[in-house]
């Protein structure tokens, strides 16, 4: 477990990545916190000419706020974010980040990385479908806007080409009206999810608006409006009930990962028709004001 | 005895101080190497070409199959089955991961480049991974020289059987499959190994973290054609844990002194996570059918075993040990007199096994605790009851199995009692019955079993036919040794034989010794380092299937005892007194009916140090002692084929609490109560965190830990797939309690106390799913046990329900 030789280059500026990564012509790769791509090399599965570390690049790594959004940095590292108050003015993300791996691995693995590396069974990717968070994309070219829902092509698989950098991810913080959920189901804690969902409710106008995003259920995070969904469920007395049945097809529509040894697909639709319902239901209990526990 | 102290061990490796052997440099000029290993599962060897590797820059040696072939003989079998092993492929590639060539270089980054290029033209042949694929008529075979795939096969009748079974009132059948799990120890493998060509031929000097049993070292010895002796094997203190994995390391030993050999120089290797997961070992995966005769009133009367190990691509010595390290033990707690067993073990193309905490008993008791469990059901029995009945009695000690073994001691009505009032059991099972009214899944699991301890190695002889076994050539051994010094100083150095692998043997240690010769513990210090060429010890030596607390402190107390009486005649001396009238206590030497005439122990050593010539006429100046403790209980296996294949026979009694979810049917252990008898408790915290460890292992094995294959051959290779518990797995509710009935075998009554809940809780835990889903009409029969094999289960289950409707 040692990785191959490769060439390793620390830029103070983007533009030098930039530059390197041009030079690499498609034998570059972007290091940040390391945590998925480090055994990678170890493991001679991934084998760079070229390292591109990005961590000496000052101005990757901020948070920053403007116009109702807050945009993490490529380098900022998943436990900063958990423990500024960004986890809060962006609650899905708050509620999600304690599932992501371990805190040991958070205080050195990124918001951003963890988007790149675009693992299906990840967190951070479907927080970002859920949310419709936008992700900057920068490469020799200048900058450019992707929405996270056109982002993910497939597993380990993104928009990003070969000179391109992640730059940062901006996500909207939580106005009036909005109500969220989380959870997933994992063999261990810490281990990438069997099946999750990422739930954002907005109660605010005369019908719900209801988005659901599913994760470890297919080769990327697969993300439905249910507003209709939750409409119709609400008048039921017992609301996670009534969400279970009339969330049935689209549960049996999202999941459509093969089973592995973990999970067959069979066991992934009932894991994530459940964790559905329950956090949909929480989601809309706490667009009430109120704490979803008070709700069961 | 019993008092609680922190271990001696413990600050050096909390301050970074441990050596490890990776920490340790023990010779100049030391290469590193990597081992190129078999992608594939079966696979002939067609052609290899190490030109390219030997060219690398920085490559020192490229050693492959035609020089491992030619140079090293086969490793000694434990059986004359020809299917031969050596540390490398030679002929053919039989598990993914086996090694088939060394590339030694100036670093391991250096190395791992020039494995590369090791060019190995293979054939693939179609693997055979699972044990029918192996017993199957037309299956490939994997050793070209055997008639099949069966390594061995015996057949063992005790009592009559067939009578026996002929006049039950109903025979209980089950049939189980026990999951492949291994130990995933902190650190890997480790070797530094160097070829020294001495003026009377070649001799090795090996470090290695191996920890015996020390049989392996005459293995090693075949594979070279050398005298043991001339193989010096080196142990470092620390060992960052095996629990059994590490007994498979001789092979790679053997490996590195050859590559020294040819690269001139000594050379290290260091086993990565992936190569540990792949290619090191683990506890044998097991088929069994086990039959009970019962008696209308849930007396189990007669017993039948058929026991199938999947051993992997080889039968690696010590294997096949997995099927008789619970011969003598093979009926567990109860009185049963006729018992037969068919035990086999079959070659496959998954890595080859061996010792794993447990060590046979996880297998064993998977079958017959889970038959139990039916045998009560079908007798309308609790299983604690059905259990009770069937129990050896406290007034049967020393009590004579039908296979061989002679419990020591033992009380097995009590602990059980103990458990599970512990439990409040009556109470549970009323919260069952309300859970159950709820629709929810509860279930409780018992498993109670004879824990054995301080093994007796001749057990292997048994895979060999009795008429085979050449008379006056017989194996047995339950033997430890210590070496017991004292210095001028009175400073007390105590040399064990028993290499730890982490349990703290060194705080154990101190304490007898201290107790023995009435001492403060800081006086005496414990050495554990192993040296072969000056540490003593015999074949069975070794730290495996929890000898340390019957053997090692039986062997400290002896010699402490003699080294007592030197001490006691130079007190004596000193205060002119009669030795018979002296006792050692409080770190001096003193009348015993005087205690206020007394002279300091150091300077009764001091005496024998300085001034020999002062003791009495015929008292040697010997301040140094060495025992063997040597029980006669443990002998070779008899030509009726029975062994005390232990020395000792504890007993462990569990119950596991399960919840399954019935939304999500995920498995969650929420409760364990264990009752454990290890004669007489030696230091009770290190035996409570030897219960917590066995404990978080057995978890493993029964919710999360598979070493699986694709029918393809491919193993679980990484930490990703192969899931051990974590903290954040290990939160249920822990009741630990004890009994102590001593051993009459052992110097202090202690037994074993390291391996018993590996042993019990795996199968308590798949009692406890079975009882839960029993209103399901689910069967359980293999482990392990999560939510997505549940949900197979209710799945096929409601299947089955809907057809018969």
């Amino acid at each position: 477990m040692k990785a191959a030789p490769f060439a390793y280059a620390r830029p103070a500026r983007l533009a030098e990545a930039l530059a390197e990564l041009a030079r690499s012509d498609g034998g570059g790769k972007v290091i940040s916190g390391g945590q998925s791509l480090v055994p990678v090399l170890a493991m001679r599965l991934a084998r760079p000419d070229v390292l591109v570390d990005i961590n000496g690049i000052a101005e990757l790594g901020r948070i920053e706020r403007s116009g109702g959004f807050a945009e993490i940095g490529a380098t900022v590292r998943q436990r900063a974010v958990e423990r500024d108050p960004v986890s809060r003015e962006v609650p899905l993300l708050g509620m999600a980040l304690p599932w992501v791996g371990h805190r040991e691995l958070r205080s050195r693995g990124t918001v951003c990385g963890s988007l790149a590396h675009a693992d299906p069974a990840a967190e951070l990717p479907a927080v970002a479908c859920c949310l419709d968070a936008s992700l900057t994309v920068t490469g020799q070219d200048g900058a450019r806007q992707v929405a996270a829902r056109d982002f993910f092509a497939g597993a380990m698989m993104t928009a990003l080409g070969p000179g391109d950098v992640l730059t940062s991810v901006r996500f909207p913080l939580a106005g009036p009206g909005d109500g969220y959920g989380f959870a997933e189901i994992a063999r261990r804690h810490g281990d990438f999810a069997l099946a999750g969902v990422a739930v954002h409710v907005n109660a605010e106008g005369r019908e719900p608006s209801a988005v659901l995003t599913g994760f470890g259920i297919s080769d990327r995070p697969v993300t439905r409006s249910v507003g209709a969904e939750l409409a119709e469920a609400l008048d039921s007395g017992d609301l996670e009930a009534a969400l279970r049945s009339r969330l049935a097809d689209v549960v049996e529509d999202m999941v459509d990962t093969e089973g592995d040894v973990h999970a067959s697909r069979d066991y992934r639709r009932r894991l994530f028709g459940v964790l559905a319902s329950r956090e949909l239901a929480k989601a809309y209990t706490r667009t009430r004001g109120r704490d979803a526990d008070d709700h069961e | 005895m019993t008092r609680t102290t922190a271990r001696i061990e413990d600050p050096a490796l909390l301050t970074g101080r441990g050596r490890f052997l990776d920490d340790l440099d023990p010779f100049a000029g030391t290469l590193t190497a990597a081992i190129v290993r078999s992608p594939h599962p079966h696979a002939r060897i067609r052609g290899v070409d190490l030109s390219r590797a030997r060219r690398h820059p920085g490559v020192a040696a490229v050693v492959g199959p035609e020089e491992v072939a030619a140079e090293l003989k086969p490793f000694p079998l434990a059986v004359k089955t020809p299917m031969p092993y050596y540390p490398t492929a030679v002929d053919k590639a039989r598990f993914v991961g086996e090694p088939v060539a060394i590339v030694v270089a100036a670093d391991r980054y250096a190395a791992e480049d020039a494995a590369e290029l090791v060019h190995i033209d293979y054939e693939p042949l179609p693997p055979v991974v699972e044990i029918d694929d192996a017993l199957a008529p037309d299956a490939p075979l994997l050793h070209d020289t055997a008639e099949s795939n069966v390594a061995t096969d015996r057949t063992f009748t005790f009592g009559d059987v067939d009578e026996v079974f002929a006049r039950a009132d109903r025979v209980v059948v089950g049939e189980y499959d026990f999951p492949r799990y291994s130990s995933t120890p902190m650190e890997c493998y480790s070797v530094v190994a160097e070829w020294q060509d001495e003026a009377d031929g070649p001799a090795i000097e090996a470090w290695a973290n191996f920890h015996g049993p020390f049989s392996m070292v005459a293995v090693l010895a075949g594979a070279f054609g050398l005298p043991a002796s001339r193989i010096r094997l080196r142990i470092p203190a620390d060992n960052g844990g095996s629990f059994g994995i590490k007994a498979g390391i001789y092979p790679y030993v053997a490996l590195l002194a050859l590559a020294s050999k040819h690269a001139g120089r000594p050379v290290r290797w260091t086993e990565d996570r992936v190569e540990h997961l792949l290619g090191s070992s683990a506890g044998s995966d097991r088929r069994m059918r086990f039959e009970a005769a019962v008696s209308a009133d849930g007396r189990v009367r007669g017993l039948r075993a058929d026991l199938i190990d999947n051993v992997g691509g080889y039968l690696r010595p010590p294997e096949p040990s997995t099927l008789y390290r619970c011969f003598g033990n093979i009926t567990g707690a109860y009185r049963i007199d006729a018992v037969s067993i068919r035990s086999r073990a079959v070659v496959t193309n998954k890595t080859p096994t061996g010792l794993n905490r447990g060590f046979g008993g996880q297998q064993l008791y998977f079958g017959l605790e889970r038959l139990m469990d039916e045998v009560a059901l079908r007798c309308d029995l609790d299983p604690g009851e059905l259990r009770r009945r069937n129990f050896v009695r406290g007034t049967d000690f020393p009590y004579a199995t039908p296979t061989g073994g002679i419990y020591d001691s033992g009380d097995y009505h009590a602990a059980l009692d103990l458990l599970l009032k512990n439990a409040d059991y009556q109470a549970l099972r009323q919260d069952q019955a309300r859970a159950r009214e709820r629709g929810e899944y509860l279930g409780i699991g018992l498993a109670t079993i004879v824990d054995p301890s301080a093994t007796n190695i001749g057990y292997v002889g048994l895979a060999t036919p009795a008429e085979q076994r050449a008379k006056g050539r017989g194996k047995s051994g339950s033997t430890e040794h210590v070496r017991i010094s004292v210095d001028p100083n009175g400073l007390v150095s105590v040399l064990l034989g028993t290499v730890p692998q982490g349990q703290g043997h060194a705080t154990v240690a101190q304490q007898v010794v201290a107790d023995a010769l009435g001492l403060p513990r800081e006086q005496v210090r414990p050495v554990v380092e192993m040296d072969t060429a000056t540490t003593p010890w015999t074949i069975s030596s070794g730290s495996y299937s929890s000898r340390f607390a019957p053997l090692l402190t039986s062997a400290l107390v002896e010699a402490s005892e003699r080294l007592a009486e030197t001490i006691r005649i130079a007190g004596a001396t000193l205060l002119g007194a009669d030795a018979a009238a002296v006792e050692l206590a409080e770190g001096s030497v003193r009348l015993r009916d005087e205690p206020a005439r007394s002279v300091p122990f150091r300077h009764a050593a001091g005496v024998v140090h300085w001034d020999p010539g002062s003791l009495p006429p015929g008292v040697p100046a010997r301040l140094y002692e060495e025992a063997a403790f040597t029980p006669p209980e443990s002998k070779a296996p008899s030509r009726t084929d029975q062994i005390n294949s232990s020395l000792c026979y504890g007993f462990v009694a569990e119950l596991a609490v399960v919840r399954i979810d019935v939304e999500t049917r995920e498995v969650r252990l929420e409760q364990v109560f264990t009752v454990h008898d290890a004669g007489t408790i030696l230091d009770p915290v290190l035996l409570e965190g030897q219960v917590h460890g066995a404990l978080a292992h057995a978890l493993g094995g029964a919710l999360y830990e598979e070493m699986r294959y694709s029918e393809a051959g491919q193993p679980t290779a990484t930490f990703m797939d192969y899931l051990c518990p974590t903290s954040a797995e290990t939160t249920y509710a822990l009741d630990s309690d004890h009994l102590e009935t001593p051993s009459p075998l052992t110097k202090l009554g202690a037994k074993g106390c390291g391996e018993g809940s590996c042993m019990s809780l795996p199968v308590a835990i798949a009692n406890a799913v079975a009882d839960a889903l029993r209103p399901e009409g689910v069967e359980i029969t293999s482990l392990p046990l999560h939510g997505n094999v549940v949900h197979q289960l209710l799945e096929r289950s409601a299947l089955t329900t809907e057809r018969k409707n």
